[in-house]
């Protein structure tokens, strides 16, 4: 893999072991279901077999009888003492409670939970307990569940229209009246998610003394414990969430909040700890951690040179019968909604609907990569109608690098970025000229063979602008994050980052950012997690915003240090700050070597030389950085226009596929991307990233389905059925890096937790389009199954032209 | 009424471990929740992804899919006991470290004793026959490339061969 | 997903576990390997009172390559139902003497699953697409269940019913599988085996599998031929009579075309999440050309590196 060097740093963007690898390759991570409590009982639960029902009766007696059985709650009680959950949007008629209330709304549904010694007693007493239900009526297609008759999910909502929006940014119609042409086409991007390995799980503690609940989880999520408190009805500070939980994936989902409320109400209640902990079952149906559910219709203008002039697109998007932030993944591609092109301008309807399914939660990107989807599609169909090449068709629109810091119509400016360069060395890297061939060559033997190629953005920097955007009752626009720094008496620094980690490495991150600043070595810096009580505010690893906020807070506060010693430095050895020079720590008049104080030395003073000390300068050697996301903290325009997130990575994917003609089975042959996150500052963990994000774009794309039978029962609810790629299913992949530093962050870096998986579905149909052009047919939802395709080659009524394809 | 307890005698880790356990704990339940060996880790319980691996009698299995009563007699081999005595990595954890074949962690264990045993059967494995083997276990971070990698560096330093 | 809650039995001899299974019945499984079992006890879709577990029983293990029989006869491959899917892996006589249950072998789950999984387990589950139930039924091997009241033996293509419902009563434990070996009875023939299946990825239940098996004279033309199919109808499906039409011809691309749309024509199969029965039907006739060409194309491979 080609690397570009990091220009003129000590770490950062050099090769590095992380912090993190040897405590998991020795098993001996620390995730919640590691955490063992003394006196600790175990949860199991009842789940609703109906999409929607009336509860007449919930007969718990037998379970109660159960042996090792302490305890089975029901919503009745649950619901009375908690405050319900709410949605992202102006919804307050939709609630939900971590059990059902009086009725249920999707098949899986959570409606009863047992309280038991382990967790083999706590299922042996859930499958005793009756349920009464009087089954009602439902709907699960969205475009039906739009319609004024549709069943209604959450009757005193009034609709199952949860949001409902059409923003027009820049002239549309005049640019759509005259364009030279125009396409109309509608892609389908099915539920998935990211589904972990390790299921979603909480334990918590009430200590009746210091009124305090202790909760451990495999938690990413902002506001969690402000979340919790208030559900719980408590003050913020009678929570205590511990980040320093070892997450074993997340990717967006694990936002846990309605079995923490459950597992708190209980600790709470019955005195002893508690814990749940997902089985796959209960996690596949009724954690509510589904992904974007989305029917696009699009409408490009464009002229016969190939400028595309204007976008409409129509987004309608399933959510299922509850939801937390889920609808404002909708609200987030606002802020790339043309892709890395120059569109004239957009209309955008977002339409957020509800269903008697399972709730969707954020997933990897929040929407952005079903819109690239989308977006690429509509490239690549402007292109097979014009003839035209597809490279060819996107270098002549896509944003170039003079033209930066570039303004779309909705109101983001993006910084930084080349992406002619990136797109020339993916295709450097695929080799291209030998991939056509090879294309070529395996359509002459009669194999349907294809590339494929999208070029998409990665906004990042997680700014949380969507929130007013989809709701002008909700003025958040603080959306901070921090990092405290302590160098003590010893002379050994540590970080504190104040939210929960998930594979990402922060604790290298925040080392090697420490460690440039002030000059020491990243091996000898410790980063720890704070709690909820001690931590300073964050946000959580979500929008791809670590590497900016957590890199850039850390930066802020090793400055600060830095600053500090400078100050005991000037006044001991009597000169101004600027004729003293820093250099690992140590502090020298310029041009007199001699005259030096060292770290040791500086040390010594701040912490136990107080007569030594600068008059003003806080005793100890400290300090924190609180932060502003970049560019944020404004609401929205009246048409909606803002500046969503505000740093934007972006990648090139080539792609060559094989389809089986006989079986229809998709074959990924060749994969690069090219890929640019600015600076770098840890090469290994960003690849790793993007690597394993192509690798869950490739299971959207080609394998991943949550499918609902008529009657609603999710039919993919094991791994027998859900089915993730494994090594024998990611082809090797070639990343090649390019960098446009930022200039809004601290060292040009950019956020890239999303990589990949952005870019790599729109890649891999592109490709599965492209084989199948000869035949004349193609295939606009995903995922693109073996069955799915054969089936369309079904409908091939001649033999395959193979000069009829686009190059 | 409570279950009826069966004794098993299992040597993991080279130690024997002795305990009376009900027929329907699994081995994975029994390592993690019985011996406090958390290192082995279920993700789905249903013999899928692979993240409850661990070496029976030297052979990966699937710990989620035995009894610990099945076990009984047997040798139990965890991510515990792959790393040295003092609890630092072996040659083939250390190259992960060094490939950065992780990120979460927690496929990690199952994908090292799978990885384990591949070297012990076949010291310098092709690419394809490395993810043959480690085909039985799920990654969601890392799209098991520098896993790839970090079981090859671990190949050619156990060989002794040059990079 | 904990199993319900059970008792565990390990007898020291097969005559015990009959005996296990006599008293308790329906009520009681038997265990070996436990890669199909255990999952659904982890779902609750089975719940045994009893499990008597099989898996160190020496009278399972058996593993007898064909007697050194005069080349006339034809020989059985003897493997016992408690041998590992790993052992056959490796089993030098195992690949000599059955080229077609080690291809099969390839494509049944994955390491840690073949390194408990059983012959016999993977036959006695039913399952409509397992590989090894398939090749038993093509090559027509025959299974030696035993009771309290003494041995029977079933042909395999007689003991699956339908789909996860074999013959076998609650009481009786498979011992051993025999598999016919084709030794060519003395004339001068080559062999070719080929084993393929669809399936949505690697190691997953295939949605549709076919495998042939098929003996040519020294002129390429084809002396006996089996083929079936597995996902496709209720039972693994083994097809004589469509090979013993092939019989005779040179199987050519017209002769296994034909086979191939007879087979097609012969499966019965379900729509599923993964595959419609239309797509089951299509992938029928596409894998049973392909697997009767590749076998073809090993027999006259090795009869050309015998000129």
């Amino acid at each position: 893999m080609s690397a570009s060097p990091a220009p003129g740093f000590r770490y950062i963007g050099k090769k590095r072991r992380t912090k993190e690898d040897p405590r998991f390759v020795t098993g001996r991570g620390r995730y919640v279901a590691d955490i063992a409590l003394p006196g600790m009982k175990h949860v199991a639960l009842v789940a609703s077999p109906h999409a929607a029902a009336r509860i007449k009766a919930i007969h718990t007696e037998k379970a109660q009888a159960m042996p090792g059985v302490r305890y089975v709650l029901t919503g009745a009680e649950l619901c009375a003492a908690v405050e319900p959950l709410l949605p992202g949007v102006d919804a307050p008629k939709v609630v939900r409670y971590p059990l059902a209330y009086q009725v249920v709304r999707y098949a899986g549904e959570w409606v009863a939970a047992v309280v038991a010694d382990s967790r083999a007693l706590a299922e042996d007493a859930a499958e005793k307990i009756e349920v009464d239900y009087e089954p009602t009526a439902y709907v699960l297609d969205p475009e039906k569940s739009i319609q004024p008759d549709a069943p209604l999910v959450h009757p005193a909502h009034g609709s199952n229209v949860l949001y409902r929006r059409k923003f027009v940014w820049g002239p549309v119609e005049e640019d759509f009246a005259r364009a030279e042409q125009k396409l109309a086409l509608r892609v389908r991007w099915s539920r998935s998610a990211t589904v972990p390995i390790e299921t979603f799980g909480v334990a918590a503690h009430w200590d009746p003394n210091q009124k305090l609940l202790d909760v451990w989880a495999s938690i990413q999520m902002p506001k969690y414990p402000d979340q919790t408190a208030r559900a719980l009805r408590l003050p913020g500070n009678a929570v205590r969430v511990h980040y320093d939980v070892d997450v074993g994936g997340s990717y967006g989902v694990k936002r846990g909040i309605k079995h923490t409320v459950l597992v708190g109400y209980l600790a709470k209640k019955l005195g002893f700890p508690v814990r749940f902990i997902e089985d796959r079952l209960e996690n596949m149906r009724g954690g509510d951690m589904h992904g974007p559910d989305r029917i696009f219709d699009l409408q490009v203008a464009f002229d016969e040179d190939g400028t595309i002039c204007s976008l409409k697109i129509r987004a309608l998007d399933d959510v299922g019968a509850y939801a937390g932030r889920s609808p404002l993944q909708l609200g987030k591609p606002v802020g790339a909604i043309v892709g890395p092109y120059q569109i004239h301008s957009v209309e955008y309807e977002p339409i957020s609907v509800m269903t008697n399914k399972t709730a969707q939660e954020a997933v990897r990107g929040f929407g952005q990569s079903p819109t690239n989807y989308a977006i690429e599609t509509a490239i690549d169909r402007v292109a097979r109608y014009l003839r035209m090449d597809r490279i060819e068709l996107r270098k002549k629109n896509l944003i170039r690098k003079d033209q930066f810091p570039y303004r779309i119509p909705s109101g983001t400016a993006y910084d930084s970025g080349d992406y002619h360069t990136v797109l020339d060395k993916a295709l450097a890297a695929a080799d291209y000229p030998t991939l056509l061939a090879a294309r070529d060559a395996a359509r002459a033997a009669g194999l349907l063979a294809g590339i494929g190629i999208a070029t998409c953005l990665e906004p990042s920097g997680g700014n949380t602008s969507f929130e007013p955007l989809f709701n002008a009752k909700n003025d958040t626009t603080t959306w901070m994050d921090s990092c405290l720094v302590r160098v003590d008496l010893s002379g050994a620094i540590t970080g504190v980052m104040n939210t929960s980690s998930s594979g990402q490495g922060h604790e290298t991150l925040v080392a090697t950012v420490l460690g440039e600043v002030l000059e020491r070595d990243p091996d000898t810096i410790r980063v720890v997690h704070a709690d909820s009580l001690n931590a300073l505010p964050s946000n959580s690893p979500v929008g791809s915003r670590m590497a900016i906020m957590l890199g850039g807070a850390a930066a802020g506060a090793a400055h600060k240090i830095k600053a500090a010693l400078l100050a005991i430095a000037a006044h001991n050895l009597k000169k101004e700050i600027a004729e003293l020079e820093y250099r690992e720590g140590n502090v020298s008049v310029k041009g007199d070597a001699g005259k030096t104080l060292s770290w040791a030395q500086l040390v010594e003073i701040a912490h136990r030389k107080y007569h030594l000390l600068p008059p003003g300068l806080e005793p100890g050697l400290q300090a924190k950085f609180v932060w502003e996301v970049p560019g944020g903290g404004a609401m929205p325009t009246a048409d909606g226009r803002i500046q969503m997130y505000p740093c934007f990575s972006f990648e090139a994917h080539v792609v060559l596929l094989e389809i089986d003609p006989g079986t229809g089975q998709p074959k990924l042959l060749r994969y690069a991307c090219g890929h640019d996150c600015g600076v770098m500052i840890n090469p290994d963990i960003v690849h790793g990233m993007t690597l394993g994000g192509i690798a869950h774009g490739i299971g959207a794309a080609l394998y991943e389905k949550f499918a609902f039978s008529a009657n609603g029962q999710l039919e993919s609810q094991s791994f027998m059925d859900y089915l993730i790629p494994s090594a024998l299913e990611v082809p090797p992949i070639s990343i090649a890096d390019h960098c446009t530093p930022s200039p809004l962050t601290t060292f040009g870096q950019k956020g890239s937790g999303e990589a990949g998986y952005l870019g790599a579905p729109a890649a891999i149909a592109c490709a599965v389009n492209d084989a199948l052009a000869p035949t004349g047919v193609s295939i606009a939802e995903l995922p693109m199954t073996p069955l799915q395709i054969w089936k369309l080659l079904q409908t091939v009524t001649k033999g395959p032209d193979l000069k009829s394809s686009t190059p | 009424m409570t279950e009826k307890l069966y004794p098993v005698s299992i040597e993991v880790n080279g130690t024997l471990r002795e305990a009376q356990v009900s027929a329907r704990l699994t081995l994975v339940d029994f390592l993690r929740d019985t011996l406090f060996l958390t290192g082995t880790h279920t993700g789905c319980e249903h013999g899928i992804c692979g993240a409850c691996s661990v070496l029976l009698d030297g052979e990966p299995v699937r710990s989620c899919l035995m009894y610990a009563v099945q076990a009984d007699g047997r040798r139990v081999t965890t991510i515990e006991g792959l790393a040295k005595p003092d609890g630092t990595p072996d040659a083939l954890q250390d190259a992960f470290c060094e490939a950065h074949g992780l990120q979460c962690g927690y496929c990690t264990p199952g994908m090292i004793v799978a990885a384990h045993a591949l070297l012990e059967a076949n010291p310098t494995p092709a690419d394809d026959e490395i993810r043959e083997a480690i085909g039985g276990n799920l990654c969601r971070c890392t799209g098991y490339q520098q896993i790839v990698d970090a079981i090859k560096l671990a190949a050619e330093r156990r060989s002794g061969s040059a990079r | 997903m904990k199993a319900a809650p059970f008792e565990y039995a390990r007898p020291a001899t097969l005559t015990e576990a009959c005996e296990l299974l006599a008293a308790h019945g329906p009520d009681a499984k038997l265990i070996a390997g436990g890669q199909s079992l255990v999952p659904m006890m982890a779902m609750r879709l089975a719940r045994p009172a009893w499990l008597i577990d099989i898996s160190r029983l020496v009278e399972l293990q058996r593993i007898a390559a064909p007697d050194a029989l005069p080349a006339a006869a034809d020989g059985h491959f003897v493997v016992g139902a408690g041998v590992r899917q790993c052992v056959m892996e490796r089993e030098a006589l195992a690949h000599a003497s059955l080229p077609l249950l080690a291809r099969a072998l390839r494509f049944v789950g994955h390491v840690q699953t073949r390194n408990r999984g059983t012959i016999g387990g993977s036959i006695v589950h039913g399952d409509v697409s397992a590989e090894i139930a398939l090749v038993a039924c093509v090559l027509d091997a025959i299974l030696e269940l035993r009771d309290t009241s003494g041995a029977t033996e079933v042909p395999a293509r007689e003991f699956f019913l339908a789909p996860m419902v074999t013959s076998i009563a609650p009481e009786q434990c498979l011992v051993e599988i025999r598999f016919p070996v084709w030794r060519g009875a003395g004339k001068a023939v080559t062999h070719g085996y080929a084993f393929d299946e669809v399936s949505v990825r690697h190691g997953d239940f295939a949605l549709v599998s076919a495998c042939a098996q098929v003996e040519l004279d020294a002129d390429g033309r084809c002396v006996r031929a089996e083929l079936g199919l597995g996902g496709a109808a209720p039972v693994p499906l083994a097809l004589p009579e469509i090979g013993a039409q092939l019989a005779g011809t040179r199987l050519d691309a017209q002769s296994i075309s034909a086979a191939a749309g007879a087979a097609a024509d012969s499966s019965d199969p379900e729509s599923d999440l993964h595959a419609s029965a239309d797509y089951r039907r299509h992938l029928a006739r596409v894998l049973v050309a392909r697997v009767l060409h590749a076998a073809k194309a090993e027999a006259i491979s090795k009869i050309e590196a015998a000129k």
